[in-house]
């Protein structure tokens, strides 16, 4: 009883086990709380650093959704545009003319030239535009907005600030007076950038834009997706249903899980070397980014959809082969549409993958710089984050907020498509 | 046609021959009493029809259109004035790019030639007749199919088995796709090492201690030689992935542990997917930050202590990345910390102990083989990391360990040779092969072991 006796203390004169014990929990309760602390403070560090990352990219780029115009008077002379070739004319010239107009006193031929850089070098096609489709306006003076050059876009946001000396400014004084003679005139003002929705990329942020780059996203995620998603979902068939455990099989699993821990920029060099240098597919094409995202992507669906097929449970196969289905019967009609929501959720899983892969797509040449639209799977194009990792190269302050809001752009679309691929699980999920 | 219609077409045949024969399978139980004569429901004759009306047809369309560019190449070639074709191989190849680049209507630099021009016009004459050709062929191959299989539909036509054993052979080489990849992988990436090694010896490349890819195009070019000993190289990726880990690690893990042991439901459902976004982040976000804030704000606090900090830093780079794979180790040891069995935490309860001391002396070395492995999977993967790096470690290859310096890595080395104007027979692209060999087995052997680690592990549990 020598042991019960040291617990209930009723030994005389020994130390006593509990004793020992009450020492010492002061001691370990302090550890534990402090151990618990750490678990705590390590999610919390975690969530600060996604924060950080949220609230840094919103607070540089919500400004992008804004780009200030300046309002011209330009008188469209009938002797400067010929109406047979309208193309022809001068239009850089009527708007430097309605420059000179605004700002009369200024003669120096150097001033001149920062003074026709208040506006965007794409104001002159501007002008053309709508010379082109008002041909009756010709002779008359119109009042027209035109996007202002990136530099008072960044001193309208209050990024180029006033009060640093004028040496380490990128804008004189003399420019902030003009500026400022514009605000007071009310002859600038700062209007929701539809030119970031519509436009392709570009060397002057104010005329850049994500259209393009989305449209190839676009195009190399419907290449992917008609590739991977049957490719997947049959791989997994047989692996799950079909195939006999052997070495082969065996061989197969390996290589998948082995490709889907292999780092993206390997498919890159695959790409580059198999379908540009062997099968000589054209550079820059979405089809050729479709592919080498498909073999990218295909693990991530592989695994999924199995997992998807294991859920179903084996009475519904017995079922199905009991009342007299063949076995590919059994899989079309019974086990398929069952694991079918598990399935689409990893695949849209994995095209969000795809879409925020940029390594591979360098190595095959869709980091050109490309301003047209692309209109098809052939044509040269860039995806969103090629777009945003060139963007982030540029040096100009502009398009610093033009990349955080190509990111915010990005992510929205993420978080869509992960969020569907949530709703999905959760509407679909079956326990049986 | 062009391919797309071609295509279109194929598909319009192919919905066309599913009708044709399930109407053909009625038409000929009719006479006989009706479907229930067949062997297979109607359907199976139809898809056997459309079966065989695509699957011959799409696999010459992809072959033809595989080998069209190259088999016309050749033949322009062959057809060029014999001054041009005698021309040395790489002149030659300029002369190809520029018809080719005719061909497609793209902006051609220097001055056309007439013979430059002639041969442009046959490539593309060349093109239309292939493309004629191919659609007769495609389009005569599947009518003929459908025709030949309505002959041979009758009763006894066993369509249902026909028709699934194609489908298992199409199950099966799908399934197959992921070692063609693999496959695919290590051809092209050790066919262009190889080359890379027959002019920079192997020995070199793993021991050399300086890396400075630039090489002079032309012999009489003033420049560097070139030096590629990859040394420099893996140590800066050593560098970063070892301060992703010293991050990722200790965070990574002690959230998990939070998370499985003590955290209630309700927040487990919250934090979970939170911490799961940060998974999702594209790598080029991550890279945007990494350069934009964390960067900068290194510098700063180096520059506040009186310390040189480089702005590339490798701890910038390596700071990011180990953010990023926080949720990579979290969710890892998620899984293996939920896999011990609850029996192993009630025996240390039964003995006294903490739940702090559970975890530390029961829980974790019981999960430790499960940890080790996705430890080892999440360094493969910042090994392999990609943008985060490009856009925030450096370009220059220093011996150094010293994570205020720039370093360079592998990937970062492969992308500045890669992209941009490349040239298949200089050691300075070829160098990228090589490298890029060297990462995919050092993931591999990496993946290889975590897999089997996790793996064992699983199964003594189970």
């Amino acid at each position: 009883m020598s042991n019960s006796d040291a617990i209930n203390g009723s030994g005389n004169g020994r130390v006593r086990t509990m004793d020992i014990v009450n020492k010492g929990l002061a001691k370990r309760y302090k550890r534990e709380r402090r151990f618990r602390m750490m678990g705590l403070s390590a999610i919390i560090l975690s969530l600060a650093f996604l924060s950080l990352l949220f609230i840094s990219i919103i607070a540089n780029g919500y400004t992008a959704f804004e780009q200030t115009m300046i309002q011209l008077d330009v008188h469209l002379d009938a002797q400067e545009i010929d109406k047979e070739n309208l193309a022809a004319a001068n239009y850089l010239g009527l708007i430097r003319t309605s420059l000179k107009k605004t700002f009369p006193d200024v003669k120096k031929r150097r001033d001149k030239r920062k003074m026709y850089n208040l506006v965007s070098p794409g104001a002159s096609f501007m002008l053309q535009d709508f010379v082109m489709r008002n041909r009756h306006e010709i002779g008359n003076t119109i009042t027209i907005w035109v996007p202002a050059d990136d530099d008072v876009d960044m001193l309208m946001k209050g990024n180029i600030k006033r009060d640093v000396p004028e040496s380490e400014r990128r804008m004189n004084d003399m420019q902030l007076s003009w500026v400022d003679k514009l605000i007071a005139s009310g002859q600038i003002k700062k209007v929701f950038n539809t030119t970031f929705f519509t436009a392709g990329d570009s060397r002057e942020p104010e005329l850049a834009g994500i259209w393009g780059a989305a449209c190839g996203s676009f195009y190399t995620l419907i290449v992917t997706l008609l590739l991977s998603f049957p490719i997947g979902v049959a791989a997994a068939v047989y692996l799950e249903e079909f195939a006999p455990t052997n070495r082969w099989t065996d061989l197969i699993e390996v290589n998948i899980n082995n490709l889907a821990a292999v780092p993206s920029i390997v498919f890159g060099l695959l790409g580059l070397a198999v379908f540009l240098n062997f099968f000589e597919l054209p550079r820059s094409a979405p089809l050729v980014g479709g592919l080498v995202l498909t073999l990218m992507t295909l693990p991530t669906i592989i695994i999924a959809s199995r997992a998807a097929l294991k859920s179903v449970p084996p009475s519904i196969r017995e079922a199905a082969l009991g009342v007299g289905a063949s076995k590919t019967q059994m899989v079309t009609h019974h086990v398929l549409p069952l694991a079918l929501p598990g399935m689409l959720t990893g695949t849209i899983i994995g095209m969000a993958q795809a879409l925020g892969e940029t390594a591979p797509l360098l190595m095959i040449g869709m980091v050109a710089f490309i301003v047209d639209i692309p209109g098809g799977f052939t044509d040269p194009s860039t995806v969103l984050p090629v777009q945003i990792f060139l963007w982030a190269d540029s040096p100009e302050r502009a398009f610093l907020e033009r990349t955080s809001a190509a990111i915010m752009i990005l992510l929205a679309f993420l978080v869509t498509m992960n969020a569907v691929a949530v709703l999905l699980r959760k509407k679909f999920e079956r326990r049986w | 046609m062009s391919p797309t219609q071609l295509l279109l077409t194929l598909l319009l045949l192919t919905a066309g021959g599913f009708y044709i024969g399930r109407r053909q399978a009625f038409a000929v139980s009719s006479t006989k009493g009706g479907p229930k004569v067949l062997h297979s429901r109607p359907t199976y004759y139809g898809s056997l029809t459309a079966l065989w009306c695509a699957v011959p047809a799409l696999i010459v369309f992809s072959f033809w259109l595989a080998f069209e560019s190259s088999v016309i190449t050749d033949i322009m070639i062959a057809a060029l004035p014999e001054d041009i074709r005698t021309l040395p191989a790489d002149r030659l190849n300029l002369i190809v790019n520029d018809i080719r680049n005719l061909v497609s209507g793209n902006i051609v630099g220097g001055k056309i030639s007439p013979a430059i021009q002639a041969a442009a016009d046959h490539y593309r004459s060349m093109k239309a007749t292939s493309h004629a050709a191919l659609s007769v062929l495609v389009v005569a191959l599947a009518i003929v199919a459908i025709l030949g299989i309505r002959k041979v539909i009758s009763p006894a036509l066993r369509a249902r088995n026909h028709v699934e054993n194609v489908i298992k052979v199409l199950l099966i080489a799908c399934s197959t796709l992921a070692i063609f990849t693999t496959i695919g992988i290590v051809l092209s990436v050790l066919y262009e090492a190889i080359r890379f090694f027959q002019i920079i010896p192997i020995s070199e490349f793993l021991l050399g201690l300086e890396w400075s890819p630039q090489m002079a195009i032309r012999a009489d070019q003033v420049g560097s030689s070139g030096a590629f000993g990859a040394i420099p190289v893996f140590l800066g990726t050593m560098l970063i992935s070892a301060i992703a880990m010293c991050v990722a690690v200790p965070i990574g893990l002690m959230s998990a542990i939070y998370l499985s042991e003590y955290a209630n439901k309700k927040f487990r459902s919250v934090a979970k997917p939170l911490l799961e976004i940060l998974a999702g982040i594209p790598t080029v976000v991550y890279g945007f930050f990494a350069a934009l804030i964390v960067a900068p704000f290194i510098r700063n606090m180096g520059a506040n202590v009186g310390m040189d900090v480089s702005s590339e830093s490798a701890l910038a780079a390596g700071l990011v990345m180990g953010i990023m794979i926080i949720p990579f180790v979290s969710s890892l040891s998620d899984d293996v910390i939920n896999a011990v069995p609850q029996s192993l935490r009630d025996g240390a309860y039964g003995l006294g102990s903490t739940q702090s001391e559970t975890i530390t002396k029961v829980v974790i070395p019981a999960a430790l083989p499960g940890i080790v492995g996705g430890v080892l999977l999440a360094v493969s993967r910042a090994i392999g990391e990609t943008m985060i790096v490009v856009m925030a470690a450096g370009l220059s290859a220093n011996l150094t360990l010293n994570p205020l310096k720039t370093v360079t890595t592998v990937t970062v080395q492969i992308v500045t040779l890669l992209v941009g104007d490349q040239e298949f027979d200089s050691p300075k692209t070829l160098a990228a092969f090589a490298l890029g060999l060297l990462l995919f087995i050092i993931t591999l052997i990496l993946n290889v072991i975590a897999l089997v680690v996790v793996r064992k592990y699983r199964e003594q549990y189970e």
